[in-house]
């Protein structure tokens, strides 16, 4: 975490950290794992999708890092540089350390390795992550809508999703907002 | 004449449908229907200071033992269709009293791509009571209106024509 926003006392120390965690990962995982990237509010580590089961449970079971707690798991979409972004957040409450790690996974078919056995609470994150943005996790149990229901056609948090005009007869057409016309108001 | 004289306390004369329409107001029992923060309104106008009970008003869990379905907060999409399966298992006379912006018309949500803007694209309303959330005193009025709209109601007379209903 950048210093402004680090746990007080902590935000220079876990700023090094991030170096020495990606440094570490590097000498374990190769080229699976990419440089440090710079954030406006935060720091991150890119991992390949096919390696963060790995990474995880490394980051999670190494004494040296000990991140017991999966505090997020999100995804964005980015359709101009092609790829669905799925972004973990990890936490070692015995010292404070928080640490992010993004996954780019190719926007045509998604696919990103699960880590639900590493944290449970991966399960129905991942699982919301699929629903509304439609990427695969392979090794997923139980990989079902969570949100929506089942028969929903589409992924919504795409960028260019399409919005279907209705929803079992129920019609999803919406009068806009400003083309309402306010008696009174030219 | 010998009646009236042996029952001397009181004597009530009233029209059989006012009679059946004042029992039916007056024993109005809820469908529990919380979608989402208007709930909690709805909850505090059951509470002691509001004071439903004095309506003779009770709340219910199932739709089978309900007059009366509240639909206070946002429905979604998915919500709807179950939404249209209660209302059917509500016995007759069934009434539907969609409570704050999000029921009437999908309130700030009413955009979103899982949101039904307006329950009354889906079952029939009655009673429209407006705010975000309306408070307890204002859920009250919609109830006392719907009450009012219910001893208008005619059940011995058939209409002639639907036109004239
Ligand atoms: S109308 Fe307002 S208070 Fe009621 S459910 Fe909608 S957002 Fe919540």
């Amino acid at each position: 975490m950048a210093g402004a926003f680090g746990v007080a006392g902590f935000g220079l120390a876990i700023d090094m950290d991030i170096q020495g965690i990606q440094k570490k990962l590097e000498a374990t995982f190769g080229a699976a794992v990419g440089p440090v990237m710079e954030g406006s509010v935060e720091n991150w580590i890119e991992v390949d999708p096919d390696k963060i089961d790995g990474v995880a449970e490394y980051l999670q079971s190494h004494p040296d890092f000990n991140y017991e707690v999966l505090t997020n798991l999100t995804g964005c979409d980015y359709p101009d540089k092609g790829h669905i972004q799925v972004v973990y957040s990890f936490v070692n409450y015995d010292s404070g350390s928080e640490l992010t790690i993004k996954v780019n996974a190719d926007r045509e078919a998604p696919k990103v390795n699960t880590v639900m056995h590493v944290w449970a609470a991966a399960d129905w994150l991942e699982r919301e992550v699929f629903d509304l943005l439609g990427i695969d996790f392979i090794g997923h149990t139980d990989q079902r809508r969570i949100l929506l229901p089942d028969d929903w056609v589409g992924n919504p948090l795409r960028k260019d999703y399409v919005e279907a005009p209705d929803y079992h007869g129920i019609s999803t057409m919406r009068e806009s907002l400003l083309s309402v016309d306010i008696p009174g108001r030219s | 004449m010998s009646l009236i004289n042996s029952v001397p306390e009181m004597v009530l004369t009233t029209k059989i449908d006012q009679l059946l329409n004042w029992t039916r107001k007056s024993s109005l029992w809820y469908m529990l229907f919380g979608l989402a923060c208007c709930a909690i309104e709805m909850m505090q106008t059951g509470g002691p200071r509001s004071d439903l009970d004095r309506f003779g008003m009770a709340p219910r869990a199932t739709p089978r033992a309900s007059d009366l379905m509240i639909v206070a907060g946002t429905l979604t999409l998915k919500m709807a269709l179950r939404t249209k399966i209660l209302y059917e298992q509500m016995p007759d006379p069934k009434y539907v009293l969609s409570m704050g912006s999000c029921a009437n018309c999908g309130g700030l949500f009413q955009l979103g791509y899982s949101v039904c803007d307006g329950v009354d694209k889906v079952i029939p309303v009655d009673v429209y009571v407006p705010g975000c959330p309306p408070r307890p005193e204002a859920l009250t009025e919609g109830l006392m209106m719907l009450q009012d709209k219910m001893m208008q109601e005619k059940w011995l007379v058939r209409s002639e024509s639907p036109a004239s209903a």
